[in-house]
């Protein structure tokens, strides 16, 4: 087990806590480095979609995840992204500069809805997100001269110094990069006050707000910064894709999103990256499945939202803390071996809050 | 002189009167305590002076300012800091990042230099951290730093609670009972640090509490309620042989 001697304010500012987490994320990351030499081109595309499931996931997961705020309607963030993205290449704006207006947009977009429908909590917040979804998903359809409405609308696959997005070795370090930057940024966020500020939401609004944090201001902050991820992470799934259509961005993918935040571990960002590996592999996973099983139960359209929603449902029962929180509790069992308690993580029983404010 | 001024504040809850006509005024420097049985519109007080509930009818000032229009979120910012009867800390985070939180009125970062994590953005946090640094010293929470809320104790957490109030430097601290579910050791403890809080760092406490042997022995001025309206107010020895309360909390 490893004691870290504290002498330093940096120690507790740092991103890296220690040597280890050092040497580990290095090595992890000279092995994405690699990763287009070791495998095959499917496999790499099957990685960039990963990584942008990933990007996706920290949006969401900074909105429910860190600021405690349901959204069934991230899939109108990823159109809105998409679009925004695909109709700027269309009109022959280079890449590089089409990636931030599309983060500014869906920023925008985000803070503009975030004000009104932030007003309601819990339930009542989640239905207001499913609307948002289907009125985006309509947009999408009716606003033809921007999106090709059900017609679609072709990616121009631009080239970033002389090497095509065809080549899927370039997208794959596309996606990587922006989704190592977007994971810097949102540790830089969540270690600074602002990020602070949305964990205190989560917890407790009153003592937020009595702290001095403007509960409006912050919420739709930070609705705007998870729409901003989201965004981004649709401009690189517009590519991934090749050809939009409004069908793509409805409720089963904002569900997926949820799926993905909630298996991978609510309130960490690791878990986006875990969560973003389950679900991407899913579909795989079931497809394989499917030829294993009878006949009867195989061939059953439907079979894939209903496996979603089971292990959704399996996750918040047993294992509330997702893929991230399992991990940490493998971790902390050799760590302590072989003295570990099952009992370490119990969550220790408290009363000591009431309705009364 | 005094710092903080209630003035004529009526609070109804439908057809109850939860605060009737209330008025009194605290001098800078003092411990003020308020003190009634269940019911007497104690808590509602605190509640009206935060701002999270809007008075019928009345005015409130702080250092001169009229404070009873301003938003709920502007009030820590003034000099108010509150802690809560039943304890809203931020459970899912710890020690640290819970006394963080006090410092957030003194943010001077805006989000692109945050997301950038500027050397602007390093130095507030140092900033900030000595500064907690003087209330973990202050309170005894040295061992705690890094431990999640979720796995303290009360005791503790009650420390916390007053330690992040204390970590925005308030004029001003609203405690709602602060010895509830506390040991006689801590209580103890807890009645050494009040008086060291008026003395050491010249905060004006008003205190809701109903151990009668505490509050005694660190109030300075007592203000008794019932029923949304004031019993008496005065010194503790007056307080205590008052009539009207003792028949408030005895009965004939």
């Amino acid at each position: 087990m490893r004691f870290i001697f504290k002498t330093n304010y940096a120690q507790d500012i740092n991103i890296a806590r220690h040597s280890g987490d050092r040497l580990w994320y290095s090595l992890l990351i000279i092995l994405m480095l690699t990763m287009p030499l070791l495998i095959d081109d499917f496999y790499l595309g099957e990685i960039s979609y990963v990584c942008i499931l990933a990007i996706a996931g920290i949006g969401l997961m900074i909105l429910s995840g860190y600021t405690g705020l349901a959204s069934l309607g991230h899939a109108a963030f990823l159109g809105i992204g998409a679009y925004t993205h695909a109709f700027l290449l269309t009109n022959g704006i280079p890449f590089f500069a089409s990636i931030p207006i599309v983060i500014i947009v869906s920023f925008m977009v985000g803070a503009l809805i975030g004000i009104p429908i932030l007003r309601l909590t819990g339930m009542y917040l989640a239905i207001a997100t499913l609307a948002l979804c289907f009125i985006a998903e309509h947009v999408f359809i009716k606003w033809e001269h921007f999106t090709g409405g059900n017609r679609g609308m072709p990616v121009p696959q631009p080239e970033i110094m002389g090497m095509s997005f065809y080549d899927s070795a370039t997208f794959y370090y596309v996606c990587l990069a922006f989704l190592i930057l977007s994971m810097f940024a949102a540790i830089n966020i969540l270690r600074s006050p602002t990020g602070r500020a949305f964990v205190a939401i989560r917890d407790s609004e009153i003592a937020a707000q009595s702290l001095g944090v403007n509960l409006g201001l912050y919420k739709a902050l930070s609705f705007a910064i998870s729409g901003a991820f989201t965004g981004l992470a649709g401009a690189l799934l517009a590519h991934y894709i090749g050809y939009l259509a409004p069908d793509i961005f409805n409720i089963f993918l904002s569900l997926t999103l949820l799926l993905l935040i909630v298996v991978g571990g609510m309130g960490s960002l690791h878990g986006t990256v875990f969560g973003a590996i389950f679900v991407g592999y899913l579909p795989q996973l079931i497809a394989i499945c499917r030829d294993y099983l009878p006949n009867s139960i195989g061939s059953q359209p439907g079979l894939e939202p209903m496996l979603f929603g089971l292990i959704l449902v399996l996750f918040i029962l047993y294992e509330p803390l997702g893929i991230y929180g399992r991990w940490v509790k493998i971790k902390l069992f050799f760590q302590l071996f072989p003295t570990y308690k099952k009992q370490t993580f119990k969550k220790q029983k408290v009363f000591t809050k009431s309705d009364r404010v | 002189m005094s710092l903080f001024e209630v003035k004529n504040i009526t609070v109804s809850f439908g057809g109850v009167k939860a605060l009737n006509d209330v008025s009194f005024t605290v001098d800078k420097g003092e411990i003020f305590t308020i003190i009634g049985p269940n019911g007497a519109g104690k808590s509602t007080l605190f509640n009206v002076i935060s701002r999270i509930y809007e008075p019928s009818n009345g005015e409130i000032f702080f250092d001169g300012e009229n404070i009873s229009k301003i938003k709920p979120h502007n009030i820590s910012s003034l000099g108010i800091a509150r802690t809560f009867q039943n304890l809203e800390l931020f459970e899912n985070a710890t020690v640290l990042q819970n006394m963080l939180l006090g410092r957030h009125i003194y943010k001077k970062t805006n989000i692109l230099s945050e997301i950038l994590f500027t050397s602007k953005a390093r130095q507030q946090e140092r900033e900030h951290r000595l500064k907690i640094e003087e209330v973990i010293d202050f309170l005894d929470l040295q061992h705690y730093r890094d431990t999640l809320i979720n796995g303290l104790p009360y005791g503790v957490r009650k420390n916390v609670e007053l330690a992040r109030a204390l970590c925005t430097a308030p004029k001003l601290l609203l405690l709602d009972e602060p010895s509830s579910g506390l040991t006689n050791e801590e209580t103890n403890d807890l009645s050494f640090w009040i008086k060291d809080i008026q003395s050491l760092l010249g905060v004006t406490i008003i205190m809701i509490e109903h151990d009668m042997s505490f509050v005694n022995k660190v109030s300075d001025r007592i203000l008794a309620l019932n029923y949304g309206e004031i019993l008496a107010s005065g010194l503790p020895s007056e307080i205590k042989e008052n009539a009207d309360v003792k028949q408030a909390y005895m009965g004939e």
